[in-house]
């Protein structure tokens, strides 16, 4: 993993970033933590996320790792993402977080996912 | 045409469903000693656990089906193994490279402050087992349909917990004991069990109908065996009703005396969908689980998780947990002794303890810690003499000193001892214990020197002939002088017909497998103490 977009001179390589609170009532448990992994895997970008801007980061990638990183509720995520899809794939993961890890299908119904 | 199989009963109920023979789940492998194969083993093991988890996620409900999707997840995740194909390629063999890696990877889950991740390390446990059982070629049945009668020679207990037993079902084996681990789980899980049918099991398939009662087995039941079984089931259906309703409610004699009601449990899973109310705490956990399932003996750290979710599940009622009590029926590798002409008169229980005073010192620390979390009380298996439990309580206050010298929270637990060898029995009055626990089986077969698996002799380890009742009588008062308390944590405790004889002798306390308290409840409610005399009478 490259550090900052400042030594990558490619637009399509630009580090974005991003930040989402957790609000659902068991923080990333296990089905949130599925889907979270799930949804960073439709995308061809890199996405790591970290308790603090500035890291240690941990690839939103693998359920193991986001399992290990015991997320609680009330928790700040902070989203890195490199690759040509990557303004895209954070949006997406913030706002799948800002709605409790409802599907968009359920979000409308269903209280927040445990 | 209709066959009839008689063997004991393990746990009570009746079946009526598909014979389904499993392999013998021997759960040994013989490693290659090859880095390469070794790999390859493992890879093949969890791309087959893997398969087998989705093919079960296709069947399943939606609630089971995303407890299962999370499995696939983690398994799906190369991160999950790499630690084990490291070890693989620094030379370990493959079934302990995979062990010792979800080891680690549970213990992260179960050290977790959070209840939700702790609770995760179920999941875990399961993809563990599953993907071992590919390793060791026991998963040669991959899954088991709903209701089946799961038929075996014997049974390993992870075996038996890894099958979905939510939709009925039972479990028949050819071999077996009803006081094995697998026993007690389906016990303790109320499915029914039969053991000991001494057949082949090529002779077990197509539809059975287990009459646990009885102790029978019949394959291919005809018209009149099957309208028995409606009426048993029907009997069955209203009992549970009842028994449920009754587990709720305080144990209460007819004539208004309270009883205690404790649970004997082998494996803190037993616990999940458990509400601590039923009961008035614990009375028995056997630790023995802790050494079987995994390779080497648990740390310190893994043993103190396990007992603090056990305690904390609890919610403030005292919770007894057994040292280990190895030997005799339960052999552990590299512990028990090997060719001793009779375990059961050899090295078991403190006796092992004492001489590896190393693993019980683990142990002690592990539990003196975990007691900072509830009432923990500490029970020695197999104390004979009152110099032993004198040694093993110079031992706890060392450890729990030198915790406390080390700055390590922990708090020193009440140390009782397990009444279950004869000359502990009729000198009660000499050990200077702070609680007894009465272990009717063994106390049993020592008394009668009838073994309950040995089926021509089984009838003679009646743990309530007069001999036994009056041995019972003898601990009650010694422990009375001694203002201790006293309970009885054998399976005679939680069977009904036993406890009004139980009661008479002046038990107060009895502890049970989790699925026996509603019947045993009703059994106490039952019993009238002012008008129940002790019997001295054999039993016809």
């Amino acid at each position: 993993m490259t550090t900052s977009f400042r030594h990558d001179p490619l637009p399509t390589n630009t580090m974005h970033t991003g930040s989402a609170l957790l609000t659902n009532d068991v923080g990333l448990h296990a089905r949130p933590s599925v889907k979270l992994t799930q949804l960073a895997k439709r995308f061809g970008a890199n996405i790591e996320f970290a308790r603090a801007a500035t890291g240690p980061w941990v690839d939103a990638k693998s359920p193991v790792k986001v399992m290990r990183f015991k997320a609680a509720k009330g928790e700040t995520l902070h989203f890195r993402a490199r690759g040509s899809d990557a303004a895209e794939a954070l949006a997406a993961i913030v706002s799948l977080i800002e709605r409790g890890f409802a599907t968009e299908a359920e979000s409308s119904s269903l209280p927040p996912q445990g | 045409m209709e066959k009839r199989f008689a063997g004991r009963s393990a746990a009570p109920g009746v079946a009526l469903g598909a014979l389904l023979p499993v392999a013998n789940g021997a759960g040994t492998r013989v490693a290659s000693g090859a880095a390469e194969s070794e790999a390859e083993a493992l890879r093949i093991a969890l791309n087959a656990a893997l398969t087998e988890l989705k093919d079960l996620v296709e069947r399943s409900t939606h609630d089971a089906a995303a407890i299962l999707e999370f499995q696939v997840a983690l398994l799906e995740d190369d991160v999950l193994a790499e630690p084990a194909f490291s070890a693989i390629a620094a030379g370990s063999a493959a079934d302990h490279a995979w062990l010792d890696a979800m080891q680690r990877e549970i213990a992260g889950y179960e050290g977790s402050d959070d209840e939700y991740f702790r609770a995760r390390g179920a999941d875990l446990y399961d993809i563990r087992d599953r993907v071992l059982a590919h390793l060791t070629g026991s998963a040669t049945e991959p899954t088991v349909p709903p209701g089946a009668i799961v038929a075996a020679v014997d049974l390993a207990p992870s075996r038996f917990l890894a099958i979905d037993w939510t939709r009925g079902g039972a479990l028949v084996l050819t071999a077996g004991s009803t006081t094995s681990h697998v026993a007690m789980l389906a016990r303790s899980r109320g499915i029914p069990a039969v053991v000991g049918l001494g057949v082949d099991l090529a002779e077990l398939s197509k539809l059975g109908l287990v009459d646990a009662h009885r102790g029978l087995l019949i394959v291919n039941p005809g018209p009149a065996a099957r309208a028995q079984f409606e009426r048993d089931a029907e009997a069955a259906v209203a009992a549970r009703a009842l028994t449920a309703t009754a587990a709720t409610q305080p144990a209460v004699t007819a004539d208004g005396t309270r009883i205690g009601i404790l649970l004997n449990i082998a494996d803190p899973r037993e616990l999940a969908d458990l509400d601590p109310a039923v009961c008035d705490g614990i009375g028995l956990v056997r630790t023995e689980f802790l050494f079987h399932d995994r390779q080497g003996l648990p740390s310190e750290e893994q043993q103190y998780l396990i007992y603090r979710r056990i305690v904390e599940w609890a919610q403030g009622r005292p919770v007894t947990i057994r040292t280990l009590d190895a030997g005799g029926d339960k052999p552990i590798p590299g512990l028990t002794p090997v060719g001793e002409s009779n375990p059961f008169l050899g090295m078991r229980g403190l006796r092992i303890s004492l001489a590896q005073p190393d693993v019980f010192r683990t142990q002690l620390r592990a539990l003196t810690r975990a007691a900072m979390h509830g009432d923990v009380k500490i029970m020695l298996p197999m104390v004979t003499q009152p110099r032993e439990l004198a040694v093993a309580r110079r031992m706890l206050d060392a450890e729990v000193a030198a915790l406390g010298a080390a700055g390590i929270p922990g708090r020193r637990p009440s140390l009782g001892i397990m009444i279950e060898v004869p000359a502990a029995a009729i000198a009660a009055d000499q050990f200077d214990a702070e609680f007894f626990s009465i272990g009717s089986n063994d106390l049993t077969q020592y008394v009668a020197a009838a073994g309950r698996d040995i089926d021509s002799v089984a009838d003679l380890a009646d743990p309530t002939q007069p001999a036994m009742l009056r041995l019972f009588r003898c601990v009650v008062d010694a422990a009375h002088a001694r203002h201790i308390d006293v309970s009885l944590c054998g399976d005679a405790g939680g069977d009904p017909r036993a406890i009004p004889r139980l009661l008479a002798a002046g038990l107060r306390s009895l502890s049970m497998a989790p699925a026996l308290v509603g019947g045993a409840k009703l059994a106490v409610a039952a019993t009238d103490l002012s008008a129940v005399v002790e019997s001295e009478s054999w039993p016809t």
